[in-house]
């Protein structure tokens, strides 16, 4: 059986397992094998990928299916991976094992959130093994559903407002993807012949320009909505401020990436002109989107929104990054989005396990948290370390690739906008550290706090998973960015034969 | 074209004048029975149309009479299940004036 | 061919102590992790110094010059074809003597520490950042590229702010760590972006190649300006704003004296030094390009170290604190190693001001690590940093006295403790190339003098005030540390630095330069017999000259209000001014659109929503005209 394969049926199977417990301990232990099950698979995956190439297969994917789905569209169930989705795997397998843990009490419905949580996590997989731009439509709205219900029916503060909100915007994105995509469907035989789905054969030709200077903009938002581009990311610091942990660590950590991910391989590897010509538009919000994000996140007091506007600036630099087109600063993307995955899961895991103990997220009403919780306030700190781009953790290694990636564009334009990207890390780091100075250090504000407790075991499972990643990327970056690396040659090649 | 003295003209004037008639009393008539019987009218109206158009213009057929005994076997049968209807909603809004019953509306 | 492989041990035991104590530090007695730590810097200790001679007594020398090794060099990052990140250990003259100096002093301060620390909370941690600490200054001084330089110097950065933030519950530390960071780090960006700008058009991040012949061809031949200053000079500029931010030159100073919230041994080691000379450092690596390609920024450099000297200098005249004397007498003292670069030419005689900057730095390290320490010895006995709660302490402290007393000579610059000698050296460099700052740095070696003294007077003689209890001389295994220090502070300056650490690695011949060294032993004289004259022996003179100087006075006391100024700039302008309104504009106009077309969206239904009235008869009359309009347009209009 092909390995891909199981990447549906494990959630699949989960699943029904989740349907036939009893009770809250069996629901959770049956998520808990069925997604380390999970996680072991993605290793086991990385492991047959090396095998592969090692062995000297050098198709630009791998384990590919192809399944022949709706005749008169040509739509087929076509999977295949490359290095990229690889290490996406990975980072969603790695996110949501440590999001089941995470949530490991979720006290209401609990059958439901975890079906909720897998079936989420279900559609990401598909999506990052699709190469079929019908079916990766079809995982992505998979994944984005769920969402509504998790954020609506879990949530906190004002859930339903935050949840429609979420929804409808991704929504929105969806629909101006859907145009994207029908675009880029109905041009896909230019001279003739069947239309088709498939990407690797419509990176093969070239779709006419004044189709691509139309559809392009279509899918590079509709993507970049999910990516938290600016303006259109505001449904991101409500989202994540109502949802339950595990559902910012999956939002924040996973799906976000959809967007960056579907950039690349759907916007920019298959209307490359379009991408050429276009890319200024774009990369004028993304350092917006980097800068402004960074700046909104210093004002804010509510932990969460912290958060989710410092994701608007680490999802900025991706995107920044992609349109910098050149080998490094693509490199530099795909790393940030797998750093800022899990370091912003890690940071949505601690947020709601302080939650959950403090009952409040304003930093203004909390302090001193270090000496009362000192295992969750010292990950908060390696956290915020992380994200603030610090060395031996994977955020500088992220940001330090993307700004030589940038520089390498001799021009005033990209010099200016990449010394403006750059210019976040300073800002990142006063927002960090002021969290960090008035949250967990300094003197204990409430005394109530005082009595209580420090993380439970399956609390350390989601965080020591998380920092082992973020640690295991920041120190030793050349496996993960020469795996990168050597899938972004057709993508390369197709962006430079403009 | 003429049968019986009378031009089909005459037949067609009859049954769009009932089909009018019924219109009108549908939309202003305000008790559902009313409405229900000028329902019949304009059925009826219908009804002599096939007729009067079977007998003038394909006399070797039947289908239009037919059709119009259909037409009446159903009418029949619409006709007690909308008094049953109005049976029901008498009981639910104690009347049974078109203009207390919008519940359904927004 | 002598193997430096073994090197690399230098940087893998702090690393492992940093992973043993910061893992799983709980689990022992705290006395044992200072003594696991200190035994491991004294490992780290021993193999620089075998490293140093080696390196200078037994490697055979090329064309009379000392060889640069790549003791090693793995690719840590591909960037791109030409771009990679290496890590590695770079053996050359002034790596090795920075080895020798880091492991010393860290060394001493680890030994000083588990007499200081005693009893603390957190003394495992404290010896986990420590142990990370020298494991990041270490890295940094091997670095055999500027990448690595940065990456090490991030985490030096950050080793900095665990350990000013060290007491977590004070709230003056933790603010005090955070200006730290982020001084530092606003100081940095300006570091990446001329690492970027550099490696750029040199297509390396090696010092081998940048600061080799390709790589000073490459810089020196670019014609691309900006803003009327070639790139070079920009990148060097920036660069060294890099190195301005950790060594704490002015307008990036201010972090430093806050930065002595943290505990004592920190600040000696860290703060005084070794992580503060880092930009130093950075500079004379990169010192061949300075001087080939943007002699424009050397001179910058000059001037900003000069000033930074005398400014500090004047502020610690006025200074209670002790720690703060001691911080702004750092910013002097590393103000002078900045101006002796600055004014360096490149090569043989041309470069004594490279050699004296270097001699500096090391002697610096030494009495400023010694003065810290005994800083930390008089607080330990007297708990209080300020020095009007101190008074005739030389009775009750005999060794701290002494040893401070060494320190506060060399500082001073008196013939011939080790301060003389480089002093010396940095005032012959300045006098044969600008005599402005020459004339500057005669004022600071006075007013140096003075500063010091006046807090050696009033500490250790002049009156006693009430002590709570009597105060007693520290244990053994702190005064150690004191002594060493004070026997190096003594004897290192008849190293023959000419002879190992120059600017083109080739030895060359130094002579004292009497027009200059007697003067200046002079003026620290006249330095130290004022200090005497006011603070000897309780009298009103002080309360007299600060009455008489009025605001002048109240200006130095405040620091210039430097820190008022940037208090302006961050509280007002970046919170008030970008950031409220950036968090404002988000929640009303972006997300005020985006509610907007919501808005709109319910509304319109709302307005359309009439129609389906319920009323089934209004249904039925639309349903009539549009059947009425459709017969229409099928009878007249559909031909």
């Amino acid at each position: 059986m092909n390995i891909l394969a199981l990447f549906i049926i494990i959630p699949i199977l989960t699943i029904i397992g989740i349907l036939s417990t009893k009770d809250h301990r069996g629901t959770r232990i049956v998520s808990a094998i069925g997604m380390g099950l999970q996680l072991i698979t993605s290793v086991v995956l990385i492991y047959m990928f090396y095998a592969e190439r090692n062995a000297g297969n050098h198709a630009d994917m791998l384990f590919m299916v192809d399944y022949m789905w709706f005749e008169s569209l040509n739509i087929h169930y076509l999977v295949g991976v490359d290095g990229i989705s690889v290490a996406m795997i990975a980072l969603t397998s790695v996110v949501t094992f440590a999001g089941v843990f995470a949530s490991w009490e979720v006290k209401d419905l609990p059958r439901e959130f975890f079906i909720s949580l897998i079936v989420l996590a279900t559609g990401v997989f598909g999506f990052f093994i699709s190469l079929d731009l019908f079916t990766m439509f079809l995982f992505y709205e998979v994944a984005v559903i769920p969402m509504y219900l998790l954020i609506g029916l879990w949530g906190s503060g004002p859930k339903e407002y935050s949840a429609m909100k979420l929804t409808l915007m991704l929504m929105g994105g969806s629909a101006l993807l859907l145009v994207g995509l029908f675009g880029i469907y109905f041009n896909s035989a230019p001279n003739g012949g069947q239309l088709t789905f498939n990407i690797l054969e419509i990176s093969k030709i070239t779709i006419p320009m004044e189709a691509q200077r139309f559809f392009f903009p279509f899918t590079f938002i509709g993507f970049g909505i999910l990516g938290a581009l600016f303006p259109f990311h505001t449904w991101s610091p409500d989202g994540h401020a109502s949802a339950p942990t595990a559902v910012s660590m999956l939002h924040a950590g996973v799906l976000m990436k959809l967007g960056g991910y579907g950039c690349f391989r759907v916007a920019m590897f298959l209307m490359p002109g379009a991408a050429h010509e276009l890319a200024w538009i774009f990369i004028i919000l993304t350092a917006i989107s980097v800068v402004y994000g960074a700046f909104g996140a210093i004002w804010q007091k509510d932990l969460k929104y912290i958060n989710a506007y410092s994701s608007v600036s680490h999802c900025g630099l991706v995107l920044f990054a992609l349109l910098m087109m050149n080998e490094t600063a693509m490199d530099g993307a795909i790393i940030q989005m797998i750093s800022h995955g899990l370091m912003t899961a890690l940071f949505f895991a601690l947020i709601g396990m302080i939650y959950g103990r403090t009952h409040t997220r304003m930093i203004n009403e909390m302090g001193g948290l270090m000496k009362i919780m000192p295992f969750l306030a010292v990950c908060y700190v390696i956290a915020g370390l992380a994200s603030l781009g610090l060395p031996g953790l994977s955020g500088f290694v992220a940001e330090m690739t993307i700004f030589v990636g940038a520089f390498q564009h001799p021009d005033t334009f990209h010099r200016v906008v990449t010394i403006l990207a750059c210019s976040s890390i300073v800002v990142t780091a006063v927002y960090i550290l002021r969290v960090v100075g008035v949250l967990l250090f300094g003197p204990v504000r409430n005394d109530e706090f005082l009595k209580l407790t420090d993380a439970k075991w399956f609390e350390k499972v989601s965080t020591v998973t998380l920092i082992l990643a973020v640690a295991f990327i920041g120190i030793v970056p050349i496996w993960l960015s020469d795996l990168i690396r050597l899938s972004l040659k057709p993508i390369l090649d197709q962006l430079s034969s403009f | 074209m003429e049968r019986y003295g009378i031009p089909l003209e005459g037949f067609l004037v009859i049954s769009t004048a009932m089909f009018f008639i019924g219109i009108y009393g549908f939309l202003v008539r305000k008790n559902l029975i009313t409405m229900l019987m000028s329902i019949e009218l304009i059925l009826n109206s219908v009804n002599i149309n096939f007729v009067a158009f079977n007998s003038y213009l394909f006399p070797e057929n039947m289908q239009g009479n037919f059709f119009a005994l259909i037409v009446v076997a159903i009418a029949a049968a619409e006709a007690s299940v909308a008094i049953a209807l109005i049976i029901n909603i008498y009981r639910r809004f104690s009347s049974i004036e078109v203009e207390d019953i919008d519940e359904m509306k927004y | 061919m002598i193997n430096f492989s073994y090197t690399i041990w230098i940087l893998i035991i702090p690393i492992f102590m940093f992973l043993l104590l910061g893992l799983l530090g709980m689990k022992f007695k705290p006395i044992i992790s200072g003594v696991l730590g200190t035994i491991g810097l004294g490992v780290v200790m021993l193999l620089s110094y075998y490293a140093a001679y080696q390196y200078f007594f037994q490697l055979p020398r090329i064309d009379d010059a000392y060889q640069q090794i790549l003791a090693h060099n793995i690719t840590w990052l591909n960037l791109s074809a030409s771009l990679q990140i290496k890590m590695g250990v770079f053996i050359d003259p002034i790596s090795v003597m920075m080895l020798v100096v880091v492991s010393t002093v860290s060394f001493m301060v680890h030994l000083y520490s588990i007499g200081y620390m005693k009893g603390e909370k957190g003394f495992q941690r404290f010896y986990a950042f420590l142990s990370l600490f020298t494991f990041s200054m270490l890295g940094l001084v091997v670095a055999t590229n500027i990448f690595q330089m940065y990456i090490f110097w991030e985490l030096v950065g950050v080793s900095s702010f665990l350990l000013i933030g060290f007491y977590y519950e004070r709230p003056s530390a933790v603010a005090a760590s955070k200006k730290a960071f982020i001084v530092t780090r606003f100081a940095d960006l300006g570091f990446l972006v001329g690492i970027l700008l550099l490696s750029y058009y040199t297509k390396s991040f090696d010092f081998l190649n940048i600061t080799g012949p390709v790589g000073i061809e490459v810089t020196r031949n670019l014609t691309q300006t900006f803003l009327g200053m070639s790139v070079a000079t920009w990148a060097l500029l920036l660069i060294f704003m890099g190195g301005a931010g950790k060594s704490a030159m002015f307008p990036l100073h201010i972090w430093l004296p806050d930065a002595m919230e943290g505990p004592t041994p920190v600040s000696a080691l860290i703060h005084a030094a070794t992580m503060v000379v880092a930009g130093v450092y950075l500079v004379a690596r990169l010192f061949p390009l300075y001087s080939f390609a943007a002699p424009d920024a050397l001179t910058v450099i000059s001037y900003v170290g000069g000033f930074t000297s005398l400014f500090a200098a004047v502020i610690a005249c006025t200074q209670f604190d002790i720690k703060r004397v001691l911080a702004f007498s750092t910013l002097s003292q590393i103000g002078y190693m900045m101006l002796a670069l600055g004014v360096s030419g490149y090569g043989g005689e041309k470069g004594v001001g490279y050699m004296a900057s270097m001699f500096h730095l090391f002697t610096h390290a030494m009495f400023k690590a010694l003065l810290f320490l005994g800083a930390g010895s008089i607080i330990h006995a007297v708990h209080s940093n300020y020095m009007n709660e101190m008074g005739g302490l030389r009775k009750y402290l005999p060794i701290t006295h002494l040893t401070f007393l060494i320190a506060c000579l060399t500082i001073a610059g008196l013939f011939p403790l080790s301060g003389f000698w480089s002093k010396d050296e940095i005032l012959v460099a300045a006098y044969e190339h600008n005599m402005l700052l020459f004339w500057v740095e005669y004022l600071v070696a006075g007013l140096t003098a003075f500063y010091m003294f006046r807090l050696y007077f009033r500490v250790f003689w002049n009156k006693e005030p009430h002590y709570h209890h009597k105060p007693h001389e520290s244990p053994l295994v702190m005064t150690i540390p004191l002594m060493f220090l004070a026997v190096a502070s003594i004897f290192t300056g008849f190293l023959p630095f000419s002879k190992m650490i120059t600017s083109d690695r080739l030895p060359f011949e130094t002579e004292t330069n009497l027009m200059v060294a007697i003067p200046s032993v002079a003026i620290g004289l006249v330095g130290i017999l004022i200090a005497f004259l006011l603070y000897k022996k309780d009298n009103t003179r002080v309360e007299k000259i600060v009455k008489g100087l009025g605001g002048v006075y109240t200006t130095i006391y405040n620091k210039f209000y430097i820190d008022e100024v940037y208090m302006f700039v961050t509280k007002k302008i970046i919170f008030n001014l970008i950031s409220r309104p950036v968090a404002w504009f988000d929640r009303h106009v972006v997300d005020g659109f985006m509610n907007g077309i919501a808005g709109v969206t319910v509304l319109a239904s709302r307005k359309i929503k009439g129609a389906q009235s319920g009323q089934l008869q209004h249904y039925a009359f639309f349903f009539v005209l549009g059947a009425i309009a459709f017969a229409l347009i099928f009878i007249y209009l559909w031909q």
